[in-house]
């Protein structure tokens, strides 16, 4: 019994230091953003490597997302005839919750676990090290880079996202099922506030900014080896995965 | 041009290095021998500036690598290249791009200079014409030279290499060691070169620096070095598995162990 909580106190210890690392960590790269050199030109290489990297992906999670909201919002709807707000459940679910949330987590599977597995070969390979001896801060040019990009690329990712599941939600509620043109969008416009698209975007950059940081962190710190790289990429998903579904209640919690 | 004092490297409660005092030379080729764990490349990691030393001083240029900032450091990087032990190149970059970072980073050269002076880097190596391949398309050799370009490409005072011939063949490994003891003599750069390979560490170098368990036990001319009486220095040069260097770490043996196992009883 003693030893099984001394293995839980470790672990609360090991946890709490592991925190304290990735906070320092993220706090001395943010830093670098108002010290130059400035890494312009390479924080647009990798906004696009994240972003149009992830696009596809995010197109398709989009458009099944509104594509079943409507088809299973639509039958619990019609059960007490209120079908005529099929339109605002849709838009309401994408835009504050599924929207930010999925897209994060395809966004983390995608564009975050391949930071993290970069980052680590990079350290195995000694390309870091490189970087160094070449009077080049790994720091800035490697992990602020992609830390911006991440915070920068899922709210405007997120955006397609909804914007997408909306189309695709339009087409089942209205060419489908038959729900009327009109009272769909008239009453998705009534309804849709722009705290709600506020809370959505907060979300989002947020998401962003602790993805990047997270797989930045979780590169940096791999063991440089083959099997360290793997574990690394496979904590960073799993972390971040968590994360994001924690800080969405949070945030969440906030704008009710 | 280098020299340090006192210089010691801890891991926790493993010392890497112990009280390391050294000068190395401007203008010659300084070899660091060792065998596998005698702390070797820390030494060349910390006279790089890529680690800090737990106890001691390393001058270069007049200034102690362990007290200036960041920023000098970088500014002092601008007189250094290194060879790493895997290349290092930047894979996501082609050969041609990875020799012309260092002065697309560091000058405000046109773009026709930096052509010039690539392509004589690549000449000086013999990979002129491989210029658009990606390091993943080149052998372990290729590599080497092209990463050796790359440390030259700033036209540095001091390159350090980090076992230039590991992983080659014989003839990759001959050209290597070749082009670092004529490029040190032409451009009167000095080479820092840390290797286990004895007989081309003894061939190429102008002063010679043994370690064993992070501690100098011998140090002179490639000769002196041959004609050391030091039976550790022997075994080394010679590659012997028996002598003062252990080839085990274990403290006891196995079969010591097993006997004074409770109800064990040794049968010869």
């Amino acid at each position: 019994m003693v030893a099984f909580i001394g293995q839980i106190g470790r672990n609360v210890i090991h946890a709490v230091a592991k925190l304290g690392d990735a906070t320092l960590f993220a706090l001395a790269t943010l830093r670098l953003l108002f010290s130059p050199p400035w890494q312009g030109k390479h924080f647009v290489m990798q906004l696009y490597a994240v972003g149009v990297g992830s696009l596809i992906i995010i197109i398709i999670t989009g458009a099944f997302t509104g594509m079943v909201l409507a088809l299973q919002g639509y039958h619990m709807l019609v059960k007490v005839g209120t079908e005529a707000l099929l339109g605002p459940a849709v838009a309401l679910s994408l835009i504050r919750e599924l929207g930010p949330v999925l897209a994060a987590l395809m966004f983390v599977g995608r564009a975050g676990s391949s930071i993290t597995a970069e980052i680590g070969i990079m350290r195995v390979t000694e390309q870091m090290d490189a970087l160094e001896m070449m009077a080049v801060n790994p720091q800035a040019r490697v992990m602020l880079t992609r830390i911006i990009a991440c915070a920068i690329a899922l709210p405007l990712l997120v955006g397609i996202f909804d914007v997408v599941g909306l189309f695709a939600g339009y087409l089942i509620g209205v060419e489908m099922l038959g729900v009327n043109s009109g009272v769909y969008i008239g009453e998705t416009i009534d309804k849709i506030g722009l705290n709600d698209v506020y809370a959505g975007l907060t979300k989002s950059i947020y998401f962003g900014l602790l993805v990047g940081i997270i797989c930045t962190y979780m590169g940096q710190r791999a063991t440089p080896t083959t099997e360290g790289v793997a574990k690394a990429t496979t904590q960073a998903v799993m972390i971040c995965s968590v994360m994001v579904l924690i800080l969405d209640y949070i945030i969440t919690s906030f704008y009710l | 041009m280098i020299e340090t004092k006192g210089l010691s490297k801890q891991y926790g409660a493993v010392s890497a290095l112990d009280n390391i005092d050294l000068k190395i030379k401007s203008g010659e080729v300084t070899v660091i021998l060792g065998g596998s764990g005698s702390g070797k490349t820390t030494l060349l990691r910390l006279l790089a500036g890529l680690e800090s030393p737990t106890s001691g001083s390393i001058m270069f240029a007049d200034e102690d690598l362990a007290k200036i900032n960041k920023k000098r450091l970088y500014e002092l990087r601008l007189r250094v290249g290194m060879l790493f032990q895997y290349s290092a190149l930047l894979n996501s970059l082609t050969v041609y791009e990875n020799v012309a970072f260092p002065l697309n980073e560091h000058t405000k050269l046109d773009k026709e200079v930096i052509h010039t002076m690539v392509m004589m880097k690549l000449e000086q190596v013999g990979l002129r014409g491989f210029e658009e391949m990606m390091p993943s398309q080149l052998s372990g050799g290729m590599a080497k030279r092209v990463a050796f370009a790359r440390a030259l490409a700033m036209d540095p005072q001091v390159v350090f290499f980090d076992e230039p011939t590991s992983g080659l063949d014989p003839i990759s490994a001959g050209v290597i060691s070749s082009l670092i003891h004529e490029t040190t003599v032409k451009t009167r750069m000095t080479s820092v070169v840390v290797t286990h390979d004895v007989q081309a560490g003894l061939d190429i170098a102008d002063h010679v620096i043994l370690l064993w368990q992070g501690e100098v036990i011998a140090e002179g001319k490639s000769n002196t070095i041959k004609n050391s009486d030091d039976p550790r220095v022997q075994q080394f040069i010679e590659g012997r598995p028996n002598g003062p260097i252990p080839f085990s770490r274990s403290q006891t043996a196995y079969i010591d162990d097993l006997t004074h196992k409770p109800g064990c009883v040794r049968l010869d």
